[in-house]
């Protein structure tokens, strides 16, 4: 679909003849480098393609069913649940992972902060599995943090705060890891003429630092929010109830077979793709960029 | 009374020293000139005093307070201090945000913010821009509102990083007016570092010299470009005769010093058997013959060997005995009719013969 949009010419009407590029193609020089690459990138994007192509044709063909799974209360539940505790683990992670970027990008490098920063990346290189296996040692009814927090009544076996912590360990390395970058942009010098102007450093920060990062929190959030609406090893590990979207899905398939649970994959391929598309339009509007010097 | 009092300064940056052994005293009203070659530590010295940076060792202290034990005051003796630096840095506002900033920094209310934003953009010219965006003006333009921005704050020290290293000279002017006016009527303490040596004559009562990391020497400027203590500092102050040569004698209050066979008077007393002889090429005047009056103790002919034009002045080489080399007008040059193999007579006064001990013996 996408090929067909880019190759046709949108000024050109319906009844005219073949446009001139393609009796000129002959006599134009071809870079052999560049169209090579093309293909071989558009094979990787046609995968996607096909795969999306192939699912719509099936559910195309069947509106009501796909209305119906959609429509039903179980699957918008699981949805509105899977994005709301995808956005509280990103609030989680602006509100820790954003000293923690700034202390990163404002630090020489040493050996420890080596360390912190391979820490920083650790569910990042873990299989899922073993990231939820970490998070639920750590958060079940008998781990560390789990039993004194289940006390003063906060459970997180088969809980959303099981959800949201697991949501919250696998996406942390995205918006730390992009936030730091956006840090590591702004010139200290900046932050010095702040300083010299009587700013004190939360001020500076507050004032300078932060306002000229916007743009890669906001993309950090946004990834991190991906990452962790997409979660499914991770969570299932903790909290297997309530059913978070990848849960469902997995639920209809082996219960339920390949019909319902196609339909609501494709229910929610079209939400996230609209609610992304949504979100990445939003990015023009935000944050300044030209005063880094 | 001493504003500044610093001691023992070091500074590094991992393994890389800085700033080392800096000794530095600044009285509350002057105007004091840092000059330096290029990464001699002037900016560090600079951040470190308006209190950005710690030193890793030694003494500060600042209108009297002890910077080193009393960390907690940083903020509000930073706020009694201003800075500009040689990047002009305007943040993307309006230029009366960009100027209002130090104020809101302080909570100040909202009509003193105005009546003073107005007021330094008149000091600095730039009325007229007042709604403009600040990265919209050109580079001497923004220069002067970082300017305003540190005049609204009332420093009682100003601190200048070079802050007319990349601009045009009608800025460059302003700027200089602007400082050398509050010095003088509000009493601000100044501290401007440069590499223009003209700029440090032009604007500081006393002149301070980094040389790696380090003042290697303060005074007045007219005793730094005369009177330098050592080689390095005589090289950076432009001195073009750094002739060595040993003390023979002393004769009427004046040493003699001999080099390369010639004998020349110096006013200073020895400070060392070896010596070298530091002399200003603008202190050695030319003659086509000898002169029938002069009062110069030294007086002798010597042969022309090169001829350089430099802008309004020309070098000239002369060999007598030992090189030396004379700065004199293009014009003089001129009517002297200075060539290549020419005889000349050459007066040198013993005052403006400085003497100081041979490097490394």
């Amino acid at each position: 679909m996408k090929t067909g949009t880019l190759s046709s010419d949108p000024l050109r009407g319906d009844g005219e003849a073949a446009p001139s590029w393609w009796r000129e193609r002959g006599r134009r020089h071809i870079d052999w480098c560049t169209a090579g690459f093309c293909i071989m990138g558009g094979l990787l994007v046609g995968i996607t393609v096909l795969a999306l192509a192939n699912m719509a044709t099936a559910e195309l063909a069947d509106p009501v069913h796909l209305f119906k799974v959609a429509a039903s209360s179980e699957v918008i539940g699981s949805i509105l649940l899977t994005f709301g505790a995808g956005a509280s683990a990103v609030l989680l992670l602006i509100l820790f992972g954003t000293p923690l970027a700034y202390v990163l990008a404002r630090s020489r490098p040493s050996r420890f902060k080596g360390v912190v920063e391979s820490i920083v990346d650790i569910p990042l290189i873990l299989p899922h599995t073993v990231a939820g296996l970490l998070v639920y040692l750590l958060f079940m009814r008998r781990g560390w943090l789990g039993a004194p927090l289940s006390e003063v009544g906060l459970a997180f076996e088969d809980a959303l705060p099981g959800t949201i912590v697991a949501m919250l360990f696998v996406a942390s390395p995205f918006y730390v890891n992009t936030m730091r970058e956006g840090f590591e942009k702004v010139p200290v010098h900046l932050e010095n003429v702040a300083r010299t102007l009587g700013a004190g450093t939360f001020t500076t920060f507050r004032t300078v630092t932060l306002p000229l990062s916007l743009r890669h929190m906001y993309s950090g959030a946004v990834l991190a929010w991906g990452r962790a609406i997409g979660e499914f090893a991770g969570v299932i590990m903790i909290a297997y109830y309530p059913f978070i979207i990848s849960t469902l899905i997995y639920y209809s398939f082996t219960t339920d077979g390949i019909h319902t649970s196609r339909s609501i994959a494709f229910t929610v391929i079209l939400v996230s793709f609209g609610v992304f598309y949504l979100l990445r339009r939003m990015t023009r509007y935000l944050g300044r960029y030209d005063d880094r010097v | 009374m001493t504003i500044i009092e610093a001691h023992n300064i070091r500074k590094s940056y991992g393994s890389l020293e800085v700033l080392h052994d800096v000794d530095l005293l600044v009285e509350e009203g002057e105007i004091l000139g840092l000059i330096g070659p290029s990464g001699s530590g002037k900016s560090t010295l600079l951040r470190l005093l308006d209190l950005i940076e710690p030193a890793n060792a030694g003494e500060l202290s600042v209108f009297g307070i002890d910077t080193v034990t009393d960390r907690g005051t940083w903020l509000d003796l930073r706020r009694r201090m201003g800075m500009l630096f040689q990047r002009p840095v305007v943040f993307n506002a309006s230029v009366y945000d960009n100027v209002a900033m130090g104020m809101r920094y302080r909570g100040a209310p909202r009509d003193e913010i105005e009546r003073k934003v107005k007021e330094a953009l008149e000091a600095v010219g730039l009325s007229r821009y007042i709604k403009s965006r600040a990265l919209d003006l050109s580079g001497g333009e923004q220069q002067r509102v970082a300017l305003s921005r540190v005049l609204v704050t009332d420093p009682e020290i100003l601190f200048l990083d070079e802050p007319t290293a990349n601009l045009d000279p009608t800025s460059t002017a302003t700027i200089e007016e602007i400082v050398t006016r509050l010095n003088r009527e509000a009493g601000t303490t100044v501290l401007i570092s440069t590499h223009d040596l003209a700029q440090g004559q032009r604007l500081a009562h006393r002149v301070g010299v980094m040389i790696e990391g380090t003042i290697a020497q303060t005074g007045p400027s007219r005793e730094i470009f005369r009177e330098p203590k050592s080689q390095r500092i005589a090289r950076f102050v432009g001195v073009q005769n750094i002739v060595p040569g040993r003390v023979v004698a002393q004769r009427e209050g004046l040493t003699v010093v001999e080099a390369q066979g010639k004998e020349i008077f110096s006013a200073t007393s020895p400070p060392a058997d070896e010596v070298e002889m530091i002399v200003r090429g603008e202190d050695i005047s030319l003659h086509r013959r000898k002169p029938g009056y002069e009062e110069a103790e030294n007086l002798f002919p010597a042969t022309v060997t090169a001829i350089e034009p430099t802008a309004p002045f020309v070098n000239v080489a002369v060999h007598c005995e030992c090189d030396l080399v004379a700065l004199v007008t293009a014009r003089r040059a001129e009517t002297l009719g200075l060539e290549i193999g020419m005889e000349v007579w050459v007066s040198l006064q013993a005052k403006a013969v400085h003497l100081i001990p041979q490097a490394g013996r």
